[in-house]
C-alpha cells in the first residue's frame, strides 16, 4: 500500500523552463509541456500521477513556482471507544 | 436493489484530496516579494534568493534582517527580497554593510555578492571586513564570471575556461591564477564560520540553507564575520542549457572549490 503520496501545484506563468525540476525529480513526474505560457516558455507540468511529495523539484527551483503537498500513512482509524476509565486500569490492544 | 460500494484502504488513501492546507509541505517564502525574477531561466542566483528568505521567514526575524545589494546581476535583489535592503557601489557592498552594522548593531546585516563584485573590484573591502571581524554575513556567489556584463572572465575563472574576454581559455602564466577568497577569508582571525556550498542539486540546495541557518544565527550571537560562499552557475554565459550548467559545476567547478566547512565554530568541531 502507498504510504506516501504527493502533489505539486505550479504557478506557470512564472516558470521559465529551466528544466532543473525535470532533473531533480526522482519520479520523473515532471516534464516540459508543449504550450507556452504568457513570456514564452515551455512550462511544468505534471505527466504522471506518483509524485511523493519529496519537495526536491521545489528546492533546484530559481523562481519559486512550485508548491509541495505530502500526505503520509495511513488514516487514524478508530479501533475502540473507552468509557468509565477507571483508575489502575489496565487495557491491552493487540 | 442497494449496493454498496466497499472500497479498500488503498484506495481511499489514493482518492483523498492532497492539496489541501495540512498537507503542505513546500511554499514560496512570503519574504520574497510577488514579482517575477529578472535573472535567467536556471540560474542559481533565484535559488539563493530562495533560500535566504524562506530562513528568514522560518526564523522571523524579517523586520531585523538589512540587506545590501551588489553590482553585477543582483543588483535589482532589493525588489525580490521584503526586507530593508541598501544598494551598494560596485564591490563595497561589505563597507557599507560595516557602516550599517556598526549603526545599528542589533540588526541582522548581510551583503549578497557576486565574484566580480567580491573578489574584483570589492577585494580590499571584503579583505578588511573579514579582518575586523564585522557581525556581519557575506553571502559570495561564485559563478566563474562577470554575469552581467556578458561574461568577461572574473579572478575566479578556471584555468583553461573560456569566457568573452579569455577566448583561447584562461591562460594563468598570463592572467594569474583564480582567486580563493574562501579559502583566503577562512585565515582571518576574524572570521567565525566560514562555508563554501553549491545549489545545482536538491541534497547541495539543503546543505546551503542549514548554512544560512547557522550563520544568522551567529550574527544573532555576534559571533564576528560570517562568510558563505555558494558555487552557482551562468547557463547565459556558459553558453550551456540551465541543466549542462549544474552538470559543469558538479564536473569542473566543485572539483576546484571543494564544498564544505573550511572554518567552523570550535564547540560545533569536537
Ligand atoms: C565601478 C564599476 N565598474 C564596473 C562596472 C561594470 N560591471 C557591472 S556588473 C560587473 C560584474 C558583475 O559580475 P559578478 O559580480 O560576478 O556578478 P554576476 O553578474 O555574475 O552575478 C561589472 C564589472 C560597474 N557597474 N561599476
Ligand atoms: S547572466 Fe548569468 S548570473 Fe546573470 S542572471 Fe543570467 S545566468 Fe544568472
Amino acid at each position: 500500500m502507498a504510504k506516501v503520496k504527493g502533489d505539486i501545484v505550479v504557478d506557470i506563468e512564472k516558470c521559465k523552463g529551466c528544466e532543473l525540476c525535470v532533473v531533480a525529480c526522482p519520479q520523473d513526474t515532471i516534464a516540459l509541456s508543449d504550450k507556452i505560457n504568457k513570456k514564452g516558455y515551455h512550462y511544468m507540468v505534471k505527466i504522471k500521477d506518483n509524485c511523493t511529495g519529496c519537495e526536491n523539484c521545489a528546492l533546484v527551483c530559481p523562481d519559486a513556482v512550485i508548491t509541495v503537498y505530502r500526505k503520509t500513512g495511513k488514516k487514524k482509524e478508530k479501533v475502540a471507544t473507552i468509557t468509565n476509565v477507571q483508575k489502575d486500569m489496565t487495557l491491552e490492544v493487540n | 436493489m442497494d449496493e454498496t460500494i466497499v472500497k479498500t484502504e488503498e484506495q481511499e488513501f489514493l482518492e483523498e484530496e492532497i492539496c489541501v492546507a495540512e498537507n503542505l509541505v513546500y511554499r514560496r517564502p512570503k519574504t520574497l516579494t510577488d514579482l517575477d525574477l529578472h535573472y535567467c531561466p536556471g540560474c542559481g542566483h533565484g535559488v539563493v534568493h530562495r533560500l535566504l528568505m524562506e530562513v528568514i521567514e522560518e526564523m522571523d526575524i524579517q523586520d531585523k534582517v538589512i540587506g545590501v545589494a551588489p553590482v553585477g546581476c543582483a543588483v535589482f535583489a532589493y525588489n525580490y527580497m521584503n526586507i530593508d535592503m541598501q544598494e551598494a557601489a560596485h564591490g563595497r557592498a561589505t563597507a557599507v554593510a560595516t557602516g550599517i552594522v556598526r549603526v545599528l548593531p542589533d540588526k541582522l546585516v548581510f551583503t549578497y555578492q557576486g565574484d566580480g563584485d567580491l573578489a574584483a573590484i570589492g577585494t580590499a573591502e571584503t579583505l578588511h571586513t573579514c579582518n575586523r571581524g564585522e557581525n556581519i554575513l557575506i553571502v559570495f556567489i561564485n559563478n566563474a564570471v562577470y554575469g552581467m556584463t556578458s561574461g568577461q572572465m572574473a579572478p575566479t575563472t578556471l584555468p583553461g575556461m573560456v569566457t568573452t574576454t579569455s577566448p583561447f581559455g584562461r591562460d594563468v602564466n598570463k592572467m594569474g591564477y583564480p582567486l580563493k577568497m574562501t579559502d583566503l577569508v577562512a585565515q582571518l582571525p576574524g572570521t567565525y564560520y566560514v562555508t563554501r556550498q553549491a545549489v545545482n542539486n536538491a541534497g547541495n540546495v539543503r546543505k546551503t540553507k542549514k548554512a544560512i541557518q547557522k550563520a544568522f544565527q551567529y550574527l544573532q550571537q555576534k559571533k564576528g564575520t560570517c562568510f558563505i560562499e555558494v558555487v552557482s552557475n551562468c547557463p547565459s554565459n556558459w553558453k550551456m542549457t540551465p541543466v549542462e550548467s549544474n552538470k559543469f559545476v558538479e564536473e569542473k567547478l566543485i572539483p576546484f572549490y571543494p564544498l564544505g566547512d573550511l572554518k567552523s565554530p570550535k564547540e560545533e568541531t569536537k
